[in-house]
């Protein structure tokens, strides 16, 4: 393991200078992946500048009725917190479903957003990754895959982002907020992450050395009436290896509005748009979320080992919105 | 002086009564120390690397830049450690595997292979030097995958034949009015104790020591000596506290590594492995592809059954997972078949892994079996009752006491077998489908030789000394209880000391056979010491001090079928839209002997029954053909079963009680494991219709028998 300079940041003006231009220092969160990840060799930065003591750590309504979630609240309290709960509640549940509540207490907002792929190979620095370094290619594609992209890969990289809470944020339409030494900005989640292409190294729209200071939820009142269901090889400590969360507007049998996004499918929570127009005006019935499972899964290219999370994303689309559904009609 | 006595009035049995673990305070609170942190001064730290490649030579090893590297102190690879020697038989008459011999030759028959230990002032500057160190090879194609049809095939001997028969089995088979011909297979199974493996060598006094976690000091000892061409009685290795075995701390590459290390550098060098890398050093029970026949009369009486399993070895070692033993155990039938076959790949050498050959086995045997009884039209505890042998089908031998049946009645009262609507399918909760499935164990009741030193103080108490091995399953307490009652006092005026090979050989915490083993020679050496102390004499300062060996006594029991057997049920909850399998809850009943300390016992088996439970649903490594290693070694990509997972599980015993039998303990460390997977797949069968015959029963696989089952996926 390298040796690193450690520094502890007090306020976000002070952490983004302290990071400046330099390629090799990390932001350190709850270091609940980047410290794995130091371990393994895959990160070896020189400096880690510690931003766990900024003042980021609220989560406060906005006038407009949304959410604003500073980067250092913690997973445990982002899902513990009676605000998201009510509002956002596939938010919560989908922050719960993730890690374990150990990891939860450690984990950010901020670094959940951008953490890792969890592929085998990505994770292991004896083999080739073009994730990890560019242009040494992709053993996953004649490997191991089972829990590999469905959607949106390439021939460059198939490997999934790991992440439930941004599976629930994506839906939700959220926005993230970033600092640099130059100036603020904001990037919706949907321009968040980055095409895969043949750049699978390069894996956000962030400027460099940007400090995400929060993540904006936008008021959303169908939000209050949405789920996340996450299947996983055990009950519980594993990443999905297919999730969804919904969200269904349903008035007199009929769906004025939803929103889905899948989680363990792309390099990316994937929003599924093509879903949500298929479903916005048509019958609320199980043919109908079959149909909007099917038009978003049209674009899957799976793999030798994965096809079987087609099927699981469409019965898991049909399962989530016909309970959503049957609630609404309650 | 004084004269003490063992009790004349016997205080009340230790045996048989709960206890707490005498060291759980020092273990819950971090005062028992365990192997890698054992202070020593002038420690140094040694790093393994190992090969990045499956076969071939090794080229270059780039050690002068590592040697400029801060805090270095050498690197150690082929062309400059030092000589050992492996031409020996170690334990149990085995040869020992090549893999311990580090650092001997150029060439790479696995990835994962020790190629150098980097050792430096510290861990950290030994592990940077060793990520650094350069090793250029000459690559070779490889081949690690099971291929059923691999032209080295070949049967192997175990502790056991690798083939039995007798009988025609075609004629047999032919002659059956039910038969079930049906191929299973398990994957690559990692121990992976919590603690990883970790030993400290020095040399102190003309002597060799080892600090180590191993579940056998003698054991290691005996290894080392012969690797090292030393006096077994100048090596000592102490093992106070281990983290847990299953059968993977024996001796391994980092022993031998440090001890090299040590002697070169004339100081102690500690090497630990990582969790990466025990996946490749630490062994692990190889993959299994067996094929069970089974052949039943009209009353679902066996005629024919045949049980073959073939897994994988190294190129440089001969280990034989005998997955096809238990059913020399279980039944008998007219024309009764078994053969273990293996084939050489360019893998690390699999080894004994807790339940080695039953585990596995008992998936493939217990699952036929529930396929024949759906057949026959029998409930599936019927079956096996009317399948129970008189004698050892294969050896003719008579069992010693075979309490299966007393085991299903309990269990089957206890689990509400009654009633149980035997059609798959039928059970329903919200999008759960329900079932129940019910499979028998067994395991092996061995005992080895030990010795053990018995003294009595003048002060009344005593201390027992014995090479045993505490690896988490309360061994040292069980010893404690039962010389307790062999010398009639009450526990607290005993002290156990356990773990150092300076107190003669025993042995190993393996084979479910240490509990038994021990017990036999600390009761030995409780009667004389009993005997010598009745005649009255003034104990002097030093104690009085006897020693037993039961190799005479063992050597002297009547040949006989010495086995535990145990009847597993499971109930399970199936999601056919998403393939998700949730256990509810789970039972076994258990015929073990005596049982020493029922809060330990009970939880041995529950750790058991986990493992079962892990193994049928998540524990799965996968090896990639193309580079030959584990993909995702660590426990975030190999997955055991959480807390979650685990839903209301009881174990309980039944009397078992040999009368035959010197000490009348079984061994209780594996059997909890055995049919476990059966019972799981079986009770699946039960929910869904589907029978899963490859583990572990991923949501993929429930996934595509749902959607294969049904036309469509959403049905």
């Amino acid at each position: 393991m390298r040796e690193f300079d450690y520094q502890r940041a007090h306020d976000v003006a002070g952490a983004v200078a302290l990071l400046g231009a330099a390629l090799d220092t990390r932001y350190l969160g709850g270091g609940t992946n980047l410290v794995d990840l130091m371990k393994t060799g895959v990160e070896r930065p020189a400096r880690l500048v510690d931003i766990r003591e900024l003042p980021l750590d609220l989560v406060e309504s906005t006038p407009e009725g949304g959410l604003r979630i500073g980067a250092t609240v913690t997973n445990g309290d982002l899902a513990a917190h009676p605000e998201v709960r009510r509002r956002y509640p596939a938010l919560a549940q989908a922050v719960l479903a993730g890690a374990s509540g150990q990891l939860r207490n450690m984990a950010t907002v901020g670094g959940n957003l951008l953490q890792r792929t969890r592929c085998g190979y990505f994770t292991d620095v004896t083999r080739p990754c073009n994730k990890r370094v560019p242009g040494s290619g992709c053993p996953a594609i004649a490997g191991d895959h089972h829990n590999h992209a469905i959607l949106g890969a390439s021939e460059h990289c198939v490997a999934t982002h790991p992440s439930d809470m941004a599976v629930a944020l994506s839906a939700f339409d959220a926005v993230v907020r970033y600092e640099t030494g130059a100036g603020g900005g904001e990037l919706p989640l949907r321009d968040f992450y980055l095409p895969v292409g043949d750049t699978p190294h390069l894996e956000t729209a962030l400027p460099r050395g940007a400090l995400i200071t929060g993540v904006t939820l936008p008021p959303l009142p169908i939000a209050g009436h949405s789920r996340y269901r996450k299947v996983r090889e055990r009950a519980s400590y594993a990443f999905a290896i297919g999730s969804a969360a919904a969200a269904l507007d349903v008035h007199d049998g009929v769906v004025r509005d939803a929103r889905l996004a899948f989680g363990a499918v792309a390099s990316r929570p994937w929003r599924a748009t093509a879903a949500e127009r298929v479903l916005t005006g048509a019958p609320a019935t199980p043919e109908t979320f079959a149909a909007a499972a099917d038009a978003e899964l049209a674009a899957a290219r799976p793999l030798e080992h994965n096809a079987y999370k087609v099927t699981l994303l469409r019965n898991l689309t049909v399962a989530v919105l016909t309970e959503l559904a049957e609630e609404a009609a309650r | 002086m004084t004269t003490v006595v063992t009790g004349t009035t016997a205080p009340p049995r230790s045996v048989g009564t709960a206890h707490t673990r005498i060291e759980g305070r020092d273990k819950v609170t971090g005062a028992a120390r365990y192997a890698g942190e054992v202070p020593f001064a002038d420690l140094a730290h040694g790093w393994l690397v190992l090969s990045t490649v499956a076969r071939g030579r090794i080229r270059a090893i780039e050690s002068e830049a590592v040697l400029a590297m801060p805090g270095v102190l050498a690197v150690l690879d082929h062309r400059t450690a030092p000589r050992v020697n492996t031409d020996y038989s170690g334990l149990m008459g085995m040869r020992p595997d090549p893999t311990i011999a580090v650092f001997q030759h150029d060439r790479v028959p696995h990835l994962g292979w020790p190629v150098a230990l980097v050792v430096a002032e510290t861990s950290e500057q030994a592990r940077e030097a060793a990520e650094a160190l350069v090793v250029r090879y000459e690559e070779a194609p490889h081949h690690t995958g099971l291929d059923t049809d691999h032209p080295d095939a070949h049967a192997l001997d175990g502790v056991m034949p690798g083939v039995t028969g007798k009988g025609d089995l075609e004629a047999e088979l032919a002659a059956s009015a039910t038969v079930v011909d049906a191929e299973y297979t398990t994957p690559e199974e990692h121990h992976n104790p919590m603690e990883p493996h970790a030993a400290t060598a020095r040399w102190e006094d003309g002597r060799l020591e080892l600090v180590d976690s191993n579940q056998g000091a003698t054991w290691v000892t005996g290894e080392l000596a012969s690797l090292f061409s030393l006096d077994p009685g100048s090596v000592r290795v102490r093992s106070e506290h281990v983290g847990g075995g299953f059968g993977s701390k024996g001796i391994r590459a980092h022993q031998v590594a440090a001890v090299m290390a040590a002697t070169l550098l004339r100081r102690p060098v500690r090497v630990v492995m990582t969790r990466r890398q025990m996946f490749s050093l630490a062994g692990y029970r190889s993959p299994t592809a067996q094929r069970v026949r089974l052949g039943a009369d009209a009353r679902g009486r066996l005629r024919a059954l045949e049980h073959n399993s073939l897994s994988v070895t190294s190129t440089v070692h001969e280990y034989v997972e005998p997955a096809a033993d238990p059913a020399r155990v279980m039944y008998d039938a007219d024309a009764h078949h078994t053969a273990n076959r293996v084939i050489p790949l360019d893998v690390p050498s699999p080894t004994f892994m807790r339940a080695p050959g039953e585990a596995p086995g008992s998936f493939a045997l217990e699952s036929a079996m529930d396929e024949l009884a759906e057949r026959c039209g029998l409930d599936p505890i019927e079956l096996r009752l009317r399948n129970e042998p008189d004698q050892g089908p294969v050896s003719g031998l008579p069992f010693a006491g075979r309490n299966l049946p007393a085991c299903y009645r309990e269990g089957a009262r206890r689990f509400g077998w009654a009633g149980r609507d035997p059609r798959p399918g039928r059970r329903r909760d919200g999008r759960w489908l329900l079932g129940t499935g019910t499979a028998s164990a067994s395991f092996f009741a061995g005992a080895g030789p030990s010795t053990a030193t018995l003294t009595a103080h003048p002060d009344g108490t005593f201390t027992v000394r014995i090479a045993a091995a505490d690896i988490g399953t309360g061994a040292r307490t069980a010893i404690t209880l039962v010389a307790a009652d062999a010398l009639r006092v009450t526990p607290d005026r005993v002290r156990v000391r356990i773990g150092d090979s300076d107190f003669g050989p025993a042995m190993i915490a393996g084979g479910s056979m240490g509990t038994r083993s021990w017990s036999w020679a600390v009761t030995a050496a409780a009667d004389e010491l009993r005997d010598r102390l009745a005649l009255g004499s003034d104990i002097p300062a030093e104690g009085i001090t006897v020693r037993s060996d039961t190799a005479a006594a063992i050597g002297a029991l009547t040949p006989a079928e010495r086995h535990s057997y145990g009847a597993q049920f499971a109930e399970v909850a199936v999601d056919p839209a998403t393939g998700e399998v949730r256990v509810r809850r789970m039972l076994g009943i258990f015929a073990a002997g005596r049982i020493i300390n029922p809060l330990t016992a009970r939880n041995q088996f529950l750790g058991g029954m986990v493992w079962g439970l892990s193994m049928a649903l998540h524990e799965e490594a996968v090896r990639d053909r193309a580079f030959g290693g584990v993909v995702g070694a660590d426990l975030a990509g190999y997955h055991v079963a959480t807390n979650a997972d685990v839903p209301r599980i009881e174990a309980d015993w039944i009397e078992d009680h040999d009368p035959g039998d010197p000490v009348g303990i079984k061994g209780i460390g594996e059997i909890g494991i055995v049919g476990v997977a059966a019972a799981i797949a079986n009770a699946v069968w039960h929910a869904t219709g589907t029978r899963h015959r490859h583990l572990p029963i991923r949501p993929d696989r429930v996934l595509a028998a749902a959607t294969a089952d049904r036309g469509r996926p959403d049905a």
